[in-house]
């Protein structure tokens, strides 16, 4: 077994984790600090208004990264389903139930954001665009696995079963989105977002980026802050935990 | 005994079964029955209307059917520990899951399908879409009884596991629903279906192949 090998497997063990997400914590909350607040500012203030939104446009620096986040978050989650049900690591489990919530959360801001955005630019609160109905399935889709994780007493098994469903909805998600593409063009005929045209401006462009990164940091963080809440949570009983918390 | 052998044994157990309790066949096509005519009664009798949606109208009704049911896949099995005999069994379990599934659709979606045409009727549909409503139902509702066997299996240990599933399987329905409702809908104004046939066809396809899989251990976890 090579070093990186060795290095991938220490993230198994719930001592390691916890101690190493505790020394990285600081440091990616202060990435985190300066990517959100070049974002914000060059986005909300440095970058031109679009010759046809005007202002309206900026809720992209919002909106995008949180669309993004809400898939990104749900390949994490089924690649953490997997090493958890062929490997039976206990950290994967943790990581893919503290992830859950931030998912929602994520498209559940997209949701929010885009309907504010539709309304000055559509004209309405909501339309069954195809890609906000997509959005607004994987929402339900990870409302669905935090309601069975809660509902399933043991804990155990609820990881599992958990990580079954992800992989799951990780073989549908494609398909329920081309189907709800294709639903979209059957009844409405083209609507009104359309990504084509002039390529976005680097003004507008780098903000977005770094919005993204902040985002991802984000994610990290609260998860890892999740994560290590849930480890102590679950190894309240072995001698490391009762020394971390005794040695304090 | 071998696995083919063993297929037909639980087939014929569980129809066996459902013959044995028909109330139990017959009501959720009764609740077909009456959420379509509660359609016409909530939107308005104007025939126009009714037709344009009576695609959509069907496909939703069967699908709330086709849950209603589910539960029963797994249910009564699990209570009388047959599950835990069919798990300690040599033969594989997906193969057994699937026997169930296919027991379970010709107890709860092939009547639907049956009924289908009667209730289309009543809305007004074309007679042109009857053939392609038939088509499109017996294509989906199995597909319809695999992903809910998924649910069931990672339900069927819990207290109150009827509203969890329908939160877990309804997003995962869409896809059936769309090809379904939009095959009857070209159908009726006249244009070509064997595309969206051709696709609920490959989502049975997927389904029967790889649902039992997951069914099977979503299973074993449920019982572990």
């Amino acid at each position: 077994m090579n070093s990186f090998m060795k290095w991938i497997h220490k993230w198994g063990s719930p001592p390691w984790f916890y101690r190493v997400s505790g020394m990285m914590l600081p440091w990616l909350t202060g990435l985190f600090a300066i990517t959100l607040v070049y974002g914000l500012y060059a986005g909300l203030v440095l970058a031109p208004a679009d010759y046809q939104q005007g202002d309206s446009f900026r809720i992209i620096y919002v909106h995008v990264p949180a669309a993004w986040m809400g898939m990104f978050i749900y390949i994490v989650m089924a690649v953490a389903a997997v090493v958890h049900l062929v490997w039976r690591i206990k950290i994967a489990d943790v990581v893919l139930i503290s992830s859950a919530p931030i998912g929602a959360s994520f498209a559940f801001i997209a949701l929010v954001t885009g309907s504010l955005w539709g309304k000055p630019m559509w004209g309405t609160w909501w339309t069954w665009d195809a890609r906000l109905t997509s959005e607004l399935l994987l929402l339900f889709i990870y409302l669905g696995i935090i309601a069975l994780h809660s509902a399933v007493e043991d804990r155990q098994s609820a990881g599992r079963a958990t990580a079954v469903l992800t992989l799951v909805g990780v073989v549908n998600i494609p398909i329920i989105h081309y189907s709800v593409v294709w639903w979209n063009t059957l009844h409405q005929g083209t609507t009104v977002m359309r990504l084509d045209g002039p390529a976005i401006a680097p003004q507008m462009l780098w903000p977005l980026l770094s919005m993204a990164i902040a985002f991802k940091l984000y994610y990290v963080i609260v998860m890892m802050l999740r994560a290590r809440g849930e480890i102590l949570a679950r190894e309240t009983k072995s001698r490391w935990v009762r020394e971390l918390v005794g040695g304090e | 005994m071998s696995v083919w052998q063993a297929f037909i044994e639980l087939l014929r157990r569980d129809l066996r079964l459902a013959m044995r309790r028909r109330a139990e066949v017959a009501n959720p096509l009764l609740f077909f029955v009456m959420v379509i005519v509660l359609f016409p009664l909530g939107v308005g009798a104007e025939p126009n209307l009714l037709e344009r949606m009576s695609a959509g109208v069907v496909w939703v009704a069967a699908l709330l059917a086709a849950l209603l049911t589910l539960d029963s896949i797994f249910r009564s099995d699990f209570e009388d520990g047959t599950l835990e005999q069919l798990l300690l069994s040599a033969q594989p379990l997906s193969v057994m899951v699937l026997a169930k599934v296919v027991a379970h659709w010709l107890v709860t979606g092939l009547p639907l399908l049956l009924v289908a045409p009667l209730l289309a009727m009543l809305l007004g549909m074309k007679s042109e879409a009857m053939g392609t409503l038939m088509l499109s139902l017996l294509l989906g509702t199995p597909v319809l009884s695999l992903i809910g066997a998924i649910g069931v299996a990672l339900t069927v240990g819990l207290r109150r596991a009827g509203v969890i599933l329908s939160l877990l399987v309804l997003p995962l329905y869409v896809p059936v629903l769309i090809f379904g409702a939009a095959a009857v809908d070209a159908a009726a104004s006249g244009l070509p279906v064997a595309g969206q046939l051709y696709i609920l066809a490959a989502f049975l396809a997927m389904a029967l192949s790889l649902a039992p899989v997951a069914a099977a251990s979503a299973l074993r976890i449920s019982l572990s």
